[in-house]
């Protein structure tokens, strides 16, 4: 059992969740619990489990055992359209033959809100996604950009108790992508609705969410806040799926070290005290930008990556490949792998 | 220069072949409205008598009026069947129903003429009186096709996530087929509509077969033909049935977007 803060009330309780589709098993029984306002992101390799978990919870798909509450609200046998859920779907799944702010009043239109609170309601989540003048148009007049803030705007006016996203920016391009990453995080914050977010993107996972469950084959391999899981992956999984990582065996004990943490020494300087040091030699230069990317094979035949900030232009030396170099690293940074895998 | 002369030649060719497809139909229009009997050329004058003869030929009037009840009533059927068959097809996965689809489909490729005399040597064999309905029966077997098409190919381009989106929000089955589906659908449907009332208003083989004493416009006019009677009323009719058809088609192209509105069966 996975639990939230406990001072905090559960928004959704997912209790030994478990669906296959034929022989396949999408979602092996899982346990989670996410506290109300939180920013959750499930985040897996496709497969993983994910997108049936989020649609198990919107109501499209029938558990075949376990339990799923909303709310404190048991909705398992629930049908969609009366659970308190909102999705955006990766493909927005805006309605063609309505107007954007037709879109948007929808859902209030079938709980018959009032017109009045509708229009008022509408334009305040037009607002919130910058797309005020352009209520009156057709999806199909819309960039991509701008479809995906309909999308958003039409499920948080409902003001759902729990909103999902299935991997909503992934149609965007990288910049776009990262600007809407920093404009989600802002709404949710003041809207202050529970969002469970769906992606494969390391990087938009740690970005954006309070807490991060990492999925692989239907369950749930390590959940924790963005730090927990980068710095201290509780399997082999996690570590290799969230970031670069080093796993080396030493006396018998499988341990990872992260490339950001390890130093490279130059030629005739000392190691530094407390700090272990492994000698090897420069097999590839790798430059992307702001860093640079070594791959070093130590000479008990094993390859490091080291990351280097390139806070100098880089001098030739630096970039000889098959140049010997010494790596250091401190205890403290490195991690023991679960013996799980 | 060989270049231009190419396009020369093409553009020479596509002209002729659409002369040759629709000088005929331009001749038909011009004896309509010929003051002469008899079909001879060049026309000796414009006159308006042959229509006025045709339209208080009460013979002529009451196979239109059976044209136009047969072509309404298995517009209809059509349409009911043709839709429920295309969400079934759509929407479930079931034994057989690749075959089903290949059996509503089937109708479009198979000649009249065997339709025809299946459901002649059926009626005949169960003890049903060829009649009104009879002739409905015929035509709906090969109208259901052009419904069907139209609403699954609208189907299988329709973003699946929309309905799920629609049930989303709150809305359910019901709403969601009001709001959501039958506007969407809704185009693919008149087109399939009138796709179908053209072609029950100008079919005459599967009528030949089905029909007992009753005349439909076309076997009206092909008897006339046959005899060789009232040939200046026949192209008054034929001329009217021309725009019945061709109107309903043409708003049923622009309606589905060009392709969509053909009698060829949707890929499959």
């Amino acid at each position: 059992m996975i639990d939230g803060d406990p001072a905090k009330k559960a928004a959704l309780k997912v209790l030994g969740v478990r669906k296959s589709y034929g022989p396949v098993v999408a979602v092996a029984g899982i346990d989670l619990v996410v506290d109300e306002g939180e920013f959750f992101t499930l985040l897996g390799p496709s497969g993983s489990g994910k997108t049936t978990l989020l649609r198990l919870i919107a109501g499209f798909e029938r558990p075949d055992a376990g339990r799923i509450e909303l709310g404190g609200r048991d909705v398992t046998s629930v049908p969609p359209y009366l659970r308190d859920t909102n999705t955006v779907f990766q493909d927005y799944a805006l309605f063609p033959h309505m107007s954007v702010a037709e879109n948007i009043a929808y859902g209030l239109r079938v709980k018959h809100v009032s017109r009045q609170e509708r229009e008022k309601r509408v334009q305040r989540a037009l607002e919130m996604v910058r797309l005020t003048n352009l209520g009156g148009r057709r999806p199909n007049q819309l960039s991509g950009g701008q479809r995906q803030r309909v999308a958003l705007a039409r499920a948080v006016v409902n003001e759902p108790e729990v909103l999902l996203l299935d991997e909503p920016l992934g149609a965007l391009d990288l910049k776009l992508r990262q600007e809407m990453q920093i404009e989600l995080k802002q709404i949710q914050k003041e809207v202050g609705i529970t969002f469970v977010y769906v992606t494969h993107d390391q990087e938009e996972a740690l970005t954006m969410s309070d807490r991060v469950a990492v999925m692989a084959n239907g369950q749930i391999e390590q959940v924790g806040s963005p730090v927990e899981v980068y710095e201290r992956p509780a399997t082999e999984f996690v570590a290799g799926f969230i970031g670069i990582s080093n796993v080396l065996v030493r006396d018998g004990v499988r341990f990872v070290v992260r490339p950001e943490k390890i130093r490279m020494l130059s030629e005739g300087e000392p190691a530094p005290p407390g700090m272990v040091v492994e000698s090897g030699e420069v097999e590839e230069v790798i430059y992307v930008g702001m860093s640079t990317r070594y791959v070093v094979r130590l000479e008990r035949g094993e390859h490091l990556v080291a990351v280097r900030q390139n806070m100098d232009a880089l001098g030739d030396a630096e970039r000889f490949e098959g140049r010997p170099v010494r790596l250091a690293w401190t205890a403290d940074h490195t991690f023991v792998l679960d013996k799980r895998r | 220069m060989s270049e231009t002369l190419t396009r020369f030649a093409l553009r020479a060719w596509v002209a002729l072949v659409l002369l040759f497809l629709f000088i005929p139909i331009v001749v038909i229009f011009l004896y309509a409205f010929n003051s002469s009997k008899i079909e001879a050329w060049p026309i000796e004058g414009f006159s308006m008598r042959w229509i006025n003869v045709t339209l208080s030929d009460a013979e002529v009037v009451s196979a239109i009026r059976l044209s136009v009840e047969v072509a309404l009533v298995t517009t209809l059927l059509a349409l009911i069947l043709g839709s429920c068959a295309a969400f079934a097809i759509h929407r479930t996965t079931f034994f057989g129903r690749d075959a089903i689809n290949f059996l509503l489909v089937l109708p479009l490729a198979l000649p009249g003429i065997i339709t025809g005399v299946a459901l002649h040597a059926f009626f005949d064999y169960s003890g049903i009186l060829l009649s009104v309905a009879t002739i409905v029966v015929g035509h709906t077997t090969f109208c259901i096709v052009v419904v069907y098409n139209n609403v699954l190919a609208r189907l299988r381009r329709t973003q699946g996530s929309l309905i799920e989106a629609a049930m989303d929000l709150g809305a359910n089955g019901f709403q969601t087929f009001k709001d959501i589906t039958l506007p969407l659908l809704s185009t693919a449907i008149i087109a399939g509509a009138m796709l179908a009332f053209a072609l029950s208003f100008d079919e005459i083989i599967v009528t030949t077969f089905t029909a007992g004493a009753q005349n439909t416009l076309p076997i009206w006019i092909f008897a006339q033909i046959r005899n060789g009677q009232r040939l200046p009323e026949v192209n008054v009719v034929v001329s009217l049935v021309i725009l019945v058809t061709i109107i309903p088609v043409l708003i049923a192209a622009r309606l589905t977007g060009g392709g969509g509105a053909s009698r060829v069966p949707a890929a499959k």
